[in-house]
């Protein structure tokens, strides 16, 4: 959608369903191989968009001026390979051959990579691929532990790598990874991939009815981001992001885990106006948090803050590895991570200085690790 | 080049060292910061470097070396460093026409009509032999990164066989340095990639180890980086391990004792 509305080519692949029924028709698929297929979008209004990116109301589909506004080519896989059914490029996959010839093609006449420079305006190619590595492709990683030929995706990635690298386009490509046992192969594809996003539904887990995460429809991890041309890479804060998918709207927000009011110092100041957990919400805790729980029942029961936390902590060294597993998954807010930090010696700035009072309890003391 | 980590190893560019082979392995974060290290000090060095760069390209390279004072274009032009772009030479092979020298591609293994790494060993040995009379200090071998040749379909003994001639050719008789990357992630769950990194860490003077963070995500500490010198390869002496914590900016990777960053003191 973006593509279209800023103007630049497409090129959609699929081996699922015909390319043009992405672009034109609404398909709402949820489920845990979800990929936010917002090609079927139209926007909402010009003037709310941002200076990045627009709005698009998911519940009408795009108009098709928009869309005859601009080029875009398809690539559809079963129609591809009756057409070129014996095209074989480094005893790779037959799909995957027939996916990158046809790119490169297509790079190399609009004249995407430079190859053309009489054309007067460069553009952009943006590429679609679709479950990429599923069975009809071809490939049989999702649907056998140790599959045939497990270098045929990685092999695709590189030389697609190599195409985007030398041209004006950016991919992107959804896989269904749950489905991917070989964990291998997953590592890999991260290592050749630049940005890695992943999307976790609560759809069929045991999360879908966690009051925790009632607000929301499923995770949103982000495994990688791109360090290009520095050495360093533009991290955000916050690692903690759900998803939510609204009648007409796709959301994606940071998520505030409901210990953190508890154990937030500022929001109460006395022991007497603290917010006591209703009984299911602690239950519901103490069964989520299996190995943890008994931490946190101590630390619910004594009403601890961060202060309390560090305080007790010799008594809790040797659970202390627990909770940071634990809070890894339970994706804390900030103070908890600068707590932890403090727990672990590594430095952490801040709130955490003004927390923590050594033994000789000095007005600002100083980890003395 | 990063003037802290040369303190931590000791080196410096008027001694580049002989005969060394350095393994750098990274965990669950980037650790190509240390790539671009090398690359600078061994070019500020004097050195002719073979680099082979398997997983970005060119410009890339470049634009981070000239952060770090170096001009990747000034020395591939007065032919101290010999570039090969694993990208490009896979589009040539898989696209292109045919080589009209008709040497063969240092990638050919990827088309499936080998299964050993030859042809890329021959391109390192042709590029770092002195053609004309020594002009520079030393012959370096970079590798960037090793993991992705298993992923293009090398086995592991391949890869192994390839640095093993490498060895040979570059630390032995050329007494120059290898430096190589292998990067793994926090699962472990890739065995063959294991099994690369643990063969070649038997083997190395110098380990440098980056993993990120057990705690996750710190805006002040990017990492660790475990510094493990090999005293000797003979002796049953125990090895030097050094362990440092890190964080990369723009131009610089300042490195501190564990807990001890710039954002606490």
């Amino acid at each position: 959608a973006e593509g279209v509305v800023c103007g630049h080519d497409l090129f959609v692949a699929s081996a699922m369903e015909p390319p043009d029924n992405i672009l034109k028709v609404k398909t709402h698929r949820r489920g845990k191989d979800i990929l936010i297929d917002h090609n079927y979008l139209e926007i909402a209004s010009p003037t709310t968009s941002t200076k990045f990116g627009h709005y698009y109301d998911i519940s009408k589909t795009m108009s098709p001026e928009l869309l005859q506004s601009i080029k875009w080519h398809s690539f559809y896989l079963p129609e591809e390979l009756s057409l070129e059914p014996k095209l074989k490029m480094c005893n790779m996959n037959c799909g995957y051959a027939n996916l990158l010839h046809s790119i490169q093609r297509v790079i190399y006449q609009e004249g995407f990579d430079g190859s053309h420079p009489q054309k007067k305006q460069k553009n952009i190619l943006r590429i679609g691929i679709q479950s990429l590595g599923s069975l009809l492709w071809g490939d049989d990683i999702c649907s056998s532990d140790t599959p045939e030929d497990i270098h045929s995706l990685t092999k695709f990635l590189y030389v697609l790598r190599g195409l985007l690298r030398k041209s004006l386009s950016a991919c992107i490509i959804t896989v269904p990874s749950h489905l991917i046992q070989n964990k291998a192969i997953m590592e890999r594809v991260t290592n050749l991939s630049d940005m890695v996003v992943g999307l976790e539904s609560f759809i069929g887990s045991e999360r879908e009815t966690n009051p925790l995460y009632k607000d929301y429809h499923g995770l949103l991890h982000v495994h990688q981001i791109p360090r290009l041309n520095s050495l360093i890479c533009d991290v955000s804060d916050t690692k903690d992001l759900a998803f939510r998918l609204k009648r007409k709207q796709f959301t994606i927000e940071v998520r505030e885990a409901v210990l953190f009011h508890y154990f937030e110092p500022k929001r109460w100041n006395t022991w007497e106006n603290r917010p006591t957990p209703t009984s299911l919400e602690l239950e519901d805790f103490l069964v989520f948090h299996f190995h943890s729980s008994l931490i946190f029942f101590f630390l619910i029961t004594l009403a601890v803050g961060a202060r309390q936390l560090l305080e007790t902590r010799e008594e809790h060294l040797s659970s202390r590895l627990l909770i940071l597993t634990q809070a890894e998954r339970l994706c804390m807010g900030r103070r908890f991570f600068t707590a932890f930090h403090i727990f672990n010696e590594l430095p952490c700035k801040g709130y955490g200085l003004s927390l923590f009072s050594a033994k000789a309890s000095t007005q600002r003391g100083i980890c003395s690790h | 080049m990063l003037a802290e980590l040369n303190e931590l190893l000791g080196a410096s560019p008027q001694r580049p060292g002989t005969g060394k082979f350095t393994l750098l392995r990274d965990t669950g974060t980037d650790g190509s910061f240390l790539v671009h290290h090398f690359l600078s000090f061994y070019l500020r060095a004097g050195c002719k470097v073979c680099f082979v760069a398997l997983l970005q390209s060119f410009s890339h390279y470049n634009i981070v070396a000239q952060k770090l004072g170096v001009s990747l274009t000034a020395a591939r032009e007065r032919g101290q460093l010999v570039f090969l772009e694993g990208l490009k030479s896979c589009l040539d092979l898989l696209f292109g026409e045919e080589e009209p020298s008709g040497e063969p591609s240092p990638l050919q293994f990827i088309s499936g009509s080998t299964s050993n790494l030859k042809a890329l060993f021959d391109f390192v040995r042709t590029s770092l032999t002195p053609a004309d009379s020594a002009s520079w200090k030393g012959s370096v071998l970079l590798v960037d990164d090793l993991s992705v040749l298993l992923s293009l379909g090398a086995a592991p003994v391949a890869v192994l066989d390839f640095i093993h001639y490498c060895r040979v050719v570059v630390c032995s008789q050329l007494q120059g340095n290898i430096v190589v990357l292998v990067h793994g992630s926090e699962d472990a769950e890739d065995e063959e990639n294991d099994l690369v990194g643990n063969s070649l860490g038997h083997h190395s003077d110098l380990i440098l180890w980056v993993e990120g963070l057990a705690t996750g995500f710190c805006k002040d500490v990017h990492g660790e980086i475990k510094i493990i010198k090999r005293l000797s390869l003979e002796s049953t002496e125990q090895d030097l391990v050094q362990v440092y914590q890190y964080k990369i900016q723009e131009r610089n990777v300042t490195f501190f004792a564990r807990g001890l960053s710039a954002a606490v003191l």
